[in-house]
């Protein structure tokens, strides 16, 4: 068996580099490398350009990234909840790129499957095709998209083994499974890592060999976005 | 007076068919789910990866790992099933979810939609809607016939930044509901007690009224 195992979080994002371009996973704050953004902000890396869904909130997620200026372009389908971003956005210090969240989905296996680029009706017509080629298929136009081209790719999993296999929970799955083998290096973190051979190779849902690096995570806070519930007797609050 | 948010999503609920899978907008549309007849079979999807999602978890139930994509807690019914955001947008695109509900800032009699973008204010981003857009072969798109200023969001052409073209064939408002063909919108029905011409005054683009046009029954 492979061993995929790193030591730590330090060992896992070893030869990380000033204006590199990284791909994060998570969805809000769903799914997130926690441990890893932390140790890019200890390793005050900058001029990063980053891939996610979204930017996290102000102090939490990529928002912990963005308040220390380690980012200079950010590429992502929605940013709505970080005051921080808005303002960086508004100033010209961060350049920020935003594109259709299927199209970004799509971008990242494309990467991971070596397709170099594909055709997408989304955002035919809009603004997101300027400068894009465009083509008829089957009477409906589709705008081409390029495959992402990044150094590291950082994603968080429930389980994984040594030999980098992963199992994740929920709807933290999100993009997380897209972006492995997406990048030069992809970096798992996982809540609980088991030796290789213990999983259900039915359960798995990525095998190891998209993966370079697994460590197991520490004191994930796993912080709600948007608190909703309902009170037993029925309805929204 | 026209209907209100929750009337709005109650007329929508009528067009959820049995059998249908279904992808739910943020606002007017996530309340559609309250009012879809028990007695049919259908399944929510959300774009960030579930199908079968269910209300939202009672105080205490609640788990980090398990939202929407308005990124709000949630719950799995029985069947529900996870999978990736790659996947989720095969769905989408490939045409597999049935219907999708979503608000709009403008929408025009072409079929064009604009739900995304404001110029001079700060933009968040499309997410899905674009995608969403591009590939549903019914949208329906629920909003107020008219801005907070009294404009008419049914424009002969949209003004703002589009996030589709073509691709709406039924509005439901406050007021109307309203079907896009042909380049132009028709007066399908009317809220209750909203009269004809105050439909007509508030729809900027060309509205087509072909005999007496009943009222919603809610």
């Amino acid at each position: 068996m492979i061993q995929k195992t790193v030591a730590d979080v330090h060992q896992a994002c070893h030869g990380v580099e000033d204006g590199m371009t990284l791909l994060l996973g998570g969805f809000g704050l769903c799914g997130i490398p926690e441990n890893a953004i932390a140790e890019l902000k200890r390793l005050n890396v900058r001029d990063l350009t980053c891939i996610s869904n979204n930017a996290g909130v102000d102090d939490f997620g990529l928002g912990l990234l963005l308040q220390s200026r380690q980012i200079s372009t950010m590429i992502a389908s929605y940013v709505g909840e970080n005051a921080e971003f808005e303002r960086q956005m508004l100033s010209g210090e961060l350049n920020v790129s935003l594109i259709p969240q299927g199209t970004l989905a799509q971008r990242c296996q494309a990467a991971q499957s070596g397709i170099p680029a594909f055709y997408t009706p989304a955002g035919y017509g809009t603004e997101v095709a300027q400068g894009k080629e465009v083509r008829e298929f089957n009477g409906k136009m589709h705008v081409l998209e390029h495959a992402f081209d990044a150094d590291f790719s950082f994603v968080k999993a429930w389980k994984g083994d040594t030999a980098g296999n992963l199992i994740f929970k929920g709807t933290a799955r999100n993009f997380n499974p897209n972006m492995c083998g997406a990048a030069t290096i992809t970096v798992a973190e996982v809540e609980e890592l088991v030796p290789a051979g213990t999983l259900d190779p039915n359960a798995i849902h990525i095998p190891g060999i998209f993966i370079q690096r697994i460590f197991q995570g520490a004191h994930y806070e796993k912080r709600i976005e948007q608190l909703t519930t309902r009170t037993k007797d029925h309805g929204a609050r | 007076m026209g209907l209100d948010k929750y009337q709005i999503a109650q007329r929508i609920a009528q067009e959820v068919k049995d059998g249908y899978y279904v992808n739910l907008g943020i606002g007017i549309p996530t309340l559609v789910a309250n009012f879809v007849r028990q007695d049919i079979d259908v399944e929510f999807q959300s774009e960030n990866g579930i199908l079968g999602m269910g209300p939202f978890p009672f105080e205490g139930d609640e788990d980090a790992d398990l939202i929407n994509a308005g990124k709000q807690t949630i719950t799995a019914l029985p069947g529900a099933v996870f999978f990736d955001s790659a996947m989720s947008f095969s769905m989408i695109r490939g045409r597999h979810v049935d219907l999708t509900i979503l608000g709009a800032m403008e929408v025009a009699q072409n079929g064009d939609i604009a739900n995304w973008k404001i110029p001079g204010k700060m933009v968040k981003g499309m997410g899905g809607a674009m995608d969403l857009v591009a590939s549903a072969e019914r949208i329906i798109v629920a909003m107020t016939h008219t801005n907070k200023a009294g404009a008419s969001k049914l424009l002969e052409a949209c003004t703002l930044p589009l996030t589709g073209v073509g691709c709406v064939k039924k509005i439901v408002t406050d007021l109307a509901v309203i079907e896009v063909r042909n380049n132009a919108f028709h007066l399908v029905e009317r809220a209750p007690g909203v009269s004809v011409a105050e439909i007509e005054a508030a729809t900027e683009g060309q509205l087509i009224i072909t005999g007496p046009v009943p009222e919603m029954i809610l």
